[in-house]
């Protein structure tokens, strides 16, 4: 009963996920400045900018933490207001943090069903944990992803980085994200690592799952993303496609070098 | 680039950089072409690859002395003590585990609490109180009311005491987010404060006959003449005969086994220990993942103060009478027996059974010094040293794994 199978079925045409005129203020400043950004299923976007240059707070619009000021958001073509990340997660927008949001004690089922537990059907009366089955849907959906972590039993503690990044993606997976956002993935993951993490985002986009990854790392965007989109200042400076442009480029675009002519559309 | 087999490291992947390494850096001048570049690469791989496998050999065997280091050392304490005469005996087990059941019961609410990542320091004290208010209460019928009805009125009186110093402690710390540390050293001082004044300072004795049987009887008395009887002492024995018969299983230590199994049985298996599992894991994953946090902040400080005016209804059982003090040796103790079973004040960690093994090296310290004639003051000592070991063991663990 993996729930992931819908994300196979749902519409390949429209974007899941479309931003229109996204403008949010803070006082004075404008963090986001009419911006529109969409994404289709199985694409990988990545989102590049420098430090200030919006990318946090159009995810955090993104992902319920702001409402913007103006603009609207559609998924699956429905109008969405978000008042809160947990409203986002309901309507299958997952946002795998910085800080992975891991209970580190815990073991990689556990976390799975972190606040979603399966509970024993028998004795309900007592909320009594089906621990069986989690572990069985939880080695499920790892080998689904091809996930291999040493031990279901071992708390996450114990785990790499990278498998601790492995388990966080597959329990959003498991529950069924329309659209996933990846804050610096790779960020504090050494070298083979960060590889591991570049397979898993592949196979999620083999699933047709759509991927937002934000980064700093040229190499990141380059190895993972079709789609690249810069902000500067916050506004959409470009929306290119991986094979059309080069790290040089989008360094340019990143600290304004040649404004004027790349202006996006 | 050739390396020679001896430099080579056995890994999984061969295509990574940690498939080689070598054992002299210096000999490795001789065949880098790739100039001093990767050397320098090379070199940390080489000294991140030794401190990795060095600490996943540690890792292991901490992990496991870690895990069993208590019910090891309390083997080791059993067998010490054993020279002593009359320690190892049935008669002298029963005993130690009646008379540290109050303290195993405060320890099994105090566990929750310590998982969760915080600390409950009025525990000893709303035991008090509630064996005052209990026994109190309990006063107010006449001798020759029904048992059980006095009874009935004294537990509900002193659970009443312990889920309103349990919610007004979790209320502080859940939705004012005052430190559990000073939240409950005030609850702290208005329990023991509001003992003294209810009961003007002395002992409140409760005289019904028959009550004491409830805290000082065991379930089997066997005579050589009679043979078993159960609960009660068989009619028309006296005297000689008395000390005679032999006694099993207080009932204390089944009202102690009952209560461990049952929250043994609530924190690793119900979604309730799981979520204070999480909240004490990460509290900010807990949040993000839609668990009710400060709910249950809220339920393990109440879950804590209950089991406490438990104890206090059993102090009261046992000894006839309650007093504001009765709790006041047990209070840290029960700290201590948490901690000594292996539960991380740093929170996340520990279990029933852990408690149970720290409850019953405390006890049996006590318990041995004494029949070993040696000053009753070396306890505190003996069990200080041990909560620190307990502690430094707890964090050598974490590095280990780090």
């Amino acid at each position: 009963m993996i729930r992931t199978q819908q994300t196979l079925q749902t519409n390949l045409g429209n974007p899941i996920l479309e931003c229109t005129g996204i403008t949010k203020r803070f006082g004075g400043l404008t963090a986001v400045n009419n911006v529109d950004f969409k994404i289709h299923n199985g694409e990988v976007v990545g989102l590049v900018g420098d430090n200030g240059a919006g990318k946090s707070t159009l995810v955090q619009i993104i992902s319920g933490v702001y409402l913007p000021d103006e603009g609207q958001i559609c998924v699956d073509g429905e109008k969405v207001a978000f008042s809160s990340p947990m409203d986002a997660r309901n309507a299958g927008i997952e946002t795998i943090y910085q800080d992975l949001a891991l209970a580190t004690n815990l073991n990689a089922a556990d976390n799975i069903f972190l606040g979603r537990e399966i509970l024993n059907k028998k004795t309900k009366m007592f909320s009594v944990l089906d621990r069986k089955t989690m572990k069985e849907e939880a080695r499920t959906i790892l080998k689904e992803l091809e996930i291999t972590i040493p031990g279901l039993d071992r708390p996450i503690r114990e785990l790499s980085g990278g498998q601790r990044q492995a388990v966080a993606i597959s329990r959003s997976i498991y529950w069924n994200a329309k659209l996933l956002i990846m804050d610096e993935p790779t960020a504090a993951l050494g070298v083979p690592e960060q590889r591991k993490v570049y397979e898993l985002v592949g196979k999620l986009k083999e699933r047709n799952v759509p991927i937002i990854v934000i980064s700093h790392n040229m190499n990141d965007v380059f190895t993972v993303a079709d789609r690249i989109v810069v902000l500067r200042r916050g506004k959409k400076v470009a929306d290119v496609n991986v094979s059309d442009t080069n790290d040089e480029q989008i360094v340019s675009w990143m600290v304004g070098k040649d404004d004027d002519s790349k202006e996006s559309e | 680039m050739w390396i020679p087999q001896k430099h080579r490291l056995l890994s999984t992947n061969p295509t990574s950089l940690y498939y080689f390494t070598i054992t002299k850096s210096k000999s490795f001048l001789g065949y880098a072409q790739e100039g001093p570049r990767i050397l320098v690469y090379m070199k940390t791989m080489k000294i991140k690859q030794k401190i990795i496998s060095k600490q996943r050999d540690h890792t292991k065997a901490l992990l496991y002395l870690g895990k069993y280091w208590v019910w090891i050392f309390l083997v080791i304490l059993i067998g010490g003590f054993s020279s002593a005469p009359g320690f190892f005996s049935l008669d002298n087990f029963q005993a130690v585990l009646a008379n540290n059941s109050l303290l195993l019961v405060l320890a099994i609410g105090q566990s929750f609490v310590i998982i969760t990542g915080g600390i409950d320091l009025s525990t000893g004290w709303v035991m008090g109180l509630a064996s005052v208010a209990a026994s109190l209460i309990m006063r107010q019928f006449p001798l020759d009311a029904n048992l059980l009805l006095v009874i009935g009125a004294g537990l509900l009186m002193s659970l009443i005491i312990g889920l309103l110093a349990g919610w007004i402690n979790g209320i502080v710390i859940s939705k004012l987010k005052v430190p559990p540390f000073i939240a409950t050293l005030g609850m702290y001082g208005i329990a023991r404060g509001l003992g003294y004044i209810l009961s003007g300072g002395p002992p409140v004795s409760v005289n019904h006959p028959g009550i004491g049987q409830f805290g000082n009887g065991y379930v089997f008395y066997f005579h050589p003449d009679t043979g078993t009887n159960l609960f009660k002492v068989p009619e028309g024995i006296s005297g000689l005969e008395l000390r005679q018969m032999s006694t099993f299983l207080p009932y204390l230590v089944v009202y102690f086994l009952i209560i461990l199994v049952i929250f043994h049985l609530v924190l690793s298996k119900t979604r309730f220990g799981q979520h204070v599992y999480a909240v004490g894991g990460n509290k900010m994953a807990a949040l993000r993942a839609g668990i009710p946090v400060d709910k249950i902040l809220t339920q393990v400080y109440i879950l804590s103060a209950v089991m406490a005016s438990v104890a206090g209804f059993l102090y009261v059982m046992r000894y006839s009478g309650g007093v504001a003090a009765a709790g006041d040796a047990l209070n840290l103790n029960s700290v201590a027996a948490v901690v000594v079973g292996g539960a991380s004040l740093n929170g996340g960690e520990g279990t029933i059974i852990g408690t149970l093994a720290g409850t019953l090296i405390i006890a049996f310290i006590q318990n041995g010094l004494i029949i070993l004639g040696i000053d009753p003051f070396y306890q505190y000592v003996a069990v200080g040293v041990i909560i620190i070991f307990a502690v430094l063991i707890d964090q050598i663990k974490r590095q280990g794994v780090k």
